[in-house]
Order: structure tokens, then sequence, then C-alpha cells
């Protein structure tokens, strides 16, 4: 079978499992729908987290950015892990002792506000929306680019399995097709890095791959290799960052804070049945995200080196099928600056911007040695090629030319991370309206059946809006994927853990911290990203930090405002005070707990 | 009233304080080694760090793109670990 038959069954075979999985999991209550009737064995949960949390972003496009980031790349790799550590030692043990079902439920609650929920709603639903939109993008990307079906079919295709999963079994259905999903996606990541790993150096683990010597007789380790050409091709060694230190702390500092406060992961914790399963099921969670993030940096190392190998100094005649491939599909651009028919790969941009075709694929213009003409205005430098970061992963096994079965898993494990991500996205938005706006605000009188019909048609319709966001994607997605951690960190992070940390905080202070974190930050990433974005650049911005760091300074803000808000009003009353007693130890978790 | 008495009615005020004391101590020593090894070893002392090798990496860039990942998968076990025998010690497991 050739590559596109295989990876259509392997697709179709993954699919069926999910779906069937869903119809075993029906479910039947608010309390099954939100956190899964809390009877998740914390293993499972920290796989069902590691897939809720490893998204397309993880899967197709964090190898590919560490590849052409270097060492800049680490603020990724300890940024969406280190977080894991706050979480598990700050939040999850805690909220799991308040025993419901929202982030949002927990922080009106404790600051005993309509107001406090409402901002926290708020907050969620434009962090999730962020989010999910990125997901149904990395949908579209592996459909059109391995089965050559539209964008719109595939996100359609996408939506309608995420609809009978997470409409049909909630919170219970989405929990065990992610555990599938995890195994699919982690099988699918591991086998290529193995064999490209073997190839390269001869070391069949990745990680140690990384720092072995490149199997070509020269006596170099993958890492001195990469330094030394890419010093020779004009870029910065690989092994040293080009960003500030101030700024690469600052961001790996958001990232972190931003996902211990994402609220689809938090509610994860909601679902394992004790308090110490809570911790224990973070533990696994990270064990089974540091596999694919310890993997990451190999996987990008490796295809930096194989893009240089396959691609510099190649006539573009010869330059693999690969190449050519996602040439037709515009992520990959060559522009013949000095007409020697030869790709020139060099530090700098190879022309202005996003590449500019002149027309279609396949009836545009064709130069002289078959390469499609751009528009764009030509810069000085000697590059001439163009290569979006996020086809790193997917094209990895045809440029290693692994065989077309890696081909089709690396498919179907794209496909796993997207689903999971955006089903989880998906529900938490879900259950804000459903659970938070209906039930806990505007009409506290419905019954459990109608809640759960509301979360029901709550889901229906978010996932309708995420696939008309991932077949129109707003051209701004990859900018703000910022927002969602800067909002995360500077909004929700500091008032939960305010919350359960410090009895005396008050509504009043948690509000306005809330709010000037949130607003500080939305308005330095707005006038950075839309407003002026020219003068996007370290000159400008405070500090030194960058819009995808800013996140550290709007949460330190939201500490400093909520403490002083608090020194000049009223303490929180009593019942308030006792609650955060009562999270404080696990004792009684379970009578929260029934079956 | 007392916030303290909030629990089952056996265990005394002194006790959730002390339990919750030996809490913040064991997170600030766990928060201590996360901050040291990420924010410490991968970036701020990362160059003095690049000057050692380790398996052929640097070791400040180890630590950043390998190393820090580790040890935080390790810190999180040892605070469940620990914690599961403080809950026992204190007579308020779940």
């Amino acid at each position: 079978m050739d590559a596109q038959s295989l990876t259509y069954l392997f697709v179709g075979l993954s699919f069926s499992l999910y779906i069937g999985i869903a119809i075993w999991a029906r479910v039947g209550s608010t309390r099954e729908f939100y956190v899964a009737g809390a009877g998740v064995h914390p293993v499972l949960n920290g796989m069902a987290t590691a897939a809720d949390w490893m998204s397309a972003a993880s899967f197709i496009s964090m190898a590919g950015l560490i590849a052409f980031l270097g060492y800049d790349g680490s603020v990724y790799l300890m940024g969406w892990t280190g977080g894991y550590v706050l979480l598990a030692l700050l939040l999850a043990p805690y909220l799991r002792k308040y025993g419901k079902f929202t982030v949002p439920e927990f922080i009106g609650e404790r600051y005993y506000s309509d107001a406090a929920r409402l901002v926290a709603v708020l907050c969620l639903i434009f962090i999730s929306f962020t989010y999910v939109a990125g997901q149904m993008r990395g949908v579209g990307i592996v459909f059109s680019r391995f089965l050559e079906v539209d964008i719109e079919h595939g996100v359609i295709i996408g939506m309608a399995i995420v609809f009978i999963y997470a409409v049909l079994g909630g919170m219970k259905g989405i929990t065990y097709t992610q555990v599938a999903q995890y195994c699919v996606m982690i099988f699918a990541y591991t086998v290529p890095a193995i064999f490209i790993s073997l190839l390269i150096t001869g070391n069949p683990v990745p990680q140690f791959g990384l720092g072995a010597e490149v199997a070509d007789g020269s006596g170099l380790t993958v890492l001195e290799k990469l330094d030394s050409a890419l010093i020779e091709l004009g870029f910065t060694a690989y092994t040293d960052g080009s960003k500030s230190t101030i700024d690469v702390f600052a961001i790996t500092a958001a990232l972190m804070v931003g996902t211990a406060g994402l609220p689809h992961v938090i509610v994860r914790f909601f679902t394992v049945p004790k308090v110490s399963d809570a911790r224990i099921s973070a533990g696994w969670a990270l064990v089974f995200i540091a596999l694919l993030y310890t993997t990451a940096p190999a996987v990008g190392a490796f295809a930096r080196l194989n893009f240089i190998d396959q691609v510099n100094e190649t006539s573009y005649a010869d330059t693999p099928q690969w190449f050519k491939n996602w040439e037709n599909l515009g992520l990959i651009a060559w522009r013949d600056k000095n007409g020697d028919g030869i790709v020139q790969y060099r530090a700098g941009k190879p022309f202005e911007g996003k590449p500019a075709f002149d027309g279609e694929n396949t009836t545009g213009n064709r130069g002289e040695n078959g390469e499609r003409m751009l528009e764009n205005p030509t810069t000085a430098s000697a590059n001439e090629v163009y290569v979006d970061r996020d086809i790193m992963v997917l094209a990895n096994p045809e440029i290693a030319k692994l065989p077309g079965w890696v081909i089709a898993l690396v498919a179907a494990g794209g496909l796993a991370a997207a689903l999971s991500t955006a089903a989880g996205l998906l529900l938490v938005i879900s259950s804000a309206v459903s659970h938070d706006m209906l039930k806990k605000t505007w009409m506290p009188n419905i019954s459990d059946a109608q809640e759960l019909r509301a979360a029901r048609i709550a889901a229906a319709l978010a996932i309708g809006i995420a696939g008309y966001l991932g077949i129109n994607p707003p051209g701004f997605v990859a900018q703000v994927v910022a927002f969602a951690f800067g909002l995360a960190a500077s909004s929700l992070f500091p008032a939960i853990l305010m919350g359960i940390f410090s009895k005396k905080m008050n509504k009043e202070g948690a509000i306005a911290g809330m709010l000037s974190g949130l607003a500080f930050t939305l308005a330095y990433i707005v006038y950075f990203k839309f407003v002026s974005p020219e003068t996007n650049s370290a000159d400008h911005w405070w500090f030194g930090i960058s819009p995808e760091g800013i996140g550290m300074i709007g949460m330190c803000l939201n500490f400093a405002v909520a403490f002083v808000v608090d020194r000049f009003t009223p303490a929180p009353p009593a019942h308030v005070q006792a609650l955060v007693d009562n999270i404080r130890v696990p004792a009684g978790a379970k009578s929260a707990h029934h079956h | 009233m007392s916030d303290n008495n909030s629990g089952t009615p056996e265990d005394g005020g002194n006790d959730r304080a002390a339990y919750w004391k030996a809490n913040l101590k064991l997170l600030a020593k766990l928060l201590a080694v996360w901050f040291v090894v990420s924010f410490g070893f991968g970036i701020l002392l990362v160059d003095w760090f690049n000057q050692f090798q380790f398996f052929g990496f640097k070791l400040g860039f180890w630590f950043a793109q390998q190393g820090s990942i580790y040890v935080f998968v390790a810190l999180i076990f040892i605070y469940a670990f620990r914690m599961r025998r403080l809950d026992r010690e204190f007579g308020v497991e779940d």
C-alpha cells in the first residue's frame, strides 16, 4: 500500500476507536458530563491530561520552533513543563478538595461574588477560543497535506468526530478518548524520532542521540556539527540564543504560570477520586508529557541538520520530493536570487513577509527551474529559502526517507493531538456557559437534566464556532497564542493561588487584581501585535520583555493590586475563611464523591 | 468561632496549623529546586554551565532542554509521597 492509502487506513482506524469509546462512555448526569463522576484512575487521568495539554502546537509546531530557535526554544520546553510543578504543588490538590465542577465556580464561591465568577468566565472563554482556533488549523493542515482533502472538509470531519464524543460523553467520553489519543500520539511521535536518531547517530534513544556523535566519521557530536554548520551559514550557534536573558526568563515564567492557569488543564484534576490522587496524577501527567518534550529537542536538531544537508547548495531540480510538495502547499518557497538554479540557505529573510505566490499552485507562474514565482519584495540577504516552521515534524519522516507507514502514523498522531486538545477546550467552554453562567448566575432553578441539555447545546455551539475559526482562520492565530498564556498567567492563576494561600484575600482585591492584570497584559500585547507592530522589538519593549513574556509582569501587577486593595477593604466573611481552611486539608474529599 | 476548627471535630486547630506549616515548608524547598534548575541553571547561569561537557551536551544547554524537565517530574513525585506521609501523620488523609 502507498503512503496515501495507509494514511486513510490509520486515520480511519483511530477515528473509529474514538467513536467506539464515545458510545461506551455516554453520560446521564451533569456530574459525569463535567468531571467524569470524579472516578478516573490517577494514571489514566495523567495520560488524559497529557493528551489534553499537548496540542497541535506541541505535536506539530514545537520541534520545528526549536529547530529554528536552538537554545531560545528552551523557553517552550521549560515553560510548558515547569507549569506542572506549580499546578501539582500549588493548585490541583486544593481545587480537587474543593470538589466542584469548574474554575469560575471556585473563583465565584471563594470570592463570594457573581462579578468575580463572570470575570473568570470571560477570561476562560477568551483563552479557550484562542487556543481552539489553533487546533482546528492543525486539523486542516494535516488533512490537506496527507489526505489531499480540502482544509474545509478536513475541519468538518474533525468537528464531526469531536461533536460525537464531546456531546455524547462529556468529560467521561473525552477522558477515555484522550487516553487513546495519547497512545496514538506518543507512538506517532517517538517512532520516527527513534528511526532518525538511529540514522544520524546510531543511538536509538533520541534523548541520548542529541548528545551523541554523528555517524558520518567526522567525530563531531550532533550539536557541534549543527553549531559549526549554522555559523558557517551566518546564523548564531544552535546552542547559543539570540534572545536576551531577561526575555528568555520572562517568557519561560509567563508560559509556566500560564500553563498552571489554563482552565482546561486544571479541570482535569477535578476528575480523580481523592486529593492525594490529584497530586500523583499531576506527576503522571508530567511523565507522559516529558516523554514527548524531551524527544522534541532531538527531533528539532536532527530535522535542522537534515534540512541543511538535503537542501543547501542543491540544484532546485535535484531537491527532494518533500521540498516540492510543501512548496505546492505554500509552506516552503524559493527565489533564485543569484540565478544559478541552486538553492542557497543562509541566515536572514529571503524576501519580505510571508510568500505571496504569483497564481495558484497548479495554474500559477513557474520560474525557469520549475519553482513557484513570488511577488514579495526581495531582500539584500543571500538567503533564498522560506520555510514555515510548522512543517518540520510532519515533513520529518519524508526528510529522513522513512517508510510510508511512519508518515501515515504521524498524520494520525497530529490529528489525535489536535482533536484531544480541542475536545478538552470545548468542554470547559460549554461548562462555563451551562454551569457558571446559566445555573450559577442567571437560571439557578433549572434541573440537572435541563442543565445537562444546556451543556450539550453549548458544546455543540462551541464546536460550530471553533470549526468556523478553523475554516476561516483569523490571520492572527499564531500571534494570539501569546494571549492565551499571558492572560491565564495574569488573571486566573493569581486569583486561584491567593484564594488558597491567603485566607484574608477579599473579593475587592481579587477582582481588581484580575482586571488590572488582564487589562495591562491585553493592552501590551495588542499594542505590539496589532496597533504598532513595526515597533515590536527589544528597543521599544518595557524592560526588554516581549509580548510573549509580558504575562509575568501582568501577574506581578495582579498580585500587587490585589494586596493593596485588600488592605483597604473589609476582610472576607467567616464562612469563606472557613472554606479556605477546609480546602487546605485533604480529609473529607470523598464525601463530595458519590457514585 | 475559630476558623481552624471547621474540619472534623477530632482534630484540633493547632494540628491543622502545624500541618499547613509543614506543607508550606515542603513547598518552599521544592519550589526553590524548581527555580534553581530552570531559571538558575538553564537561563541565568547558562553561560557559566556551558563550559562543562555532559554526555556530549554543554551542561547549561542540557539543563535548559532536558535536565530541568527530569527534575520537574521528580519534584512532583517527591511532593506527592511526602504529602501522603504528612497526611497520615496528622490524620487528615482522604
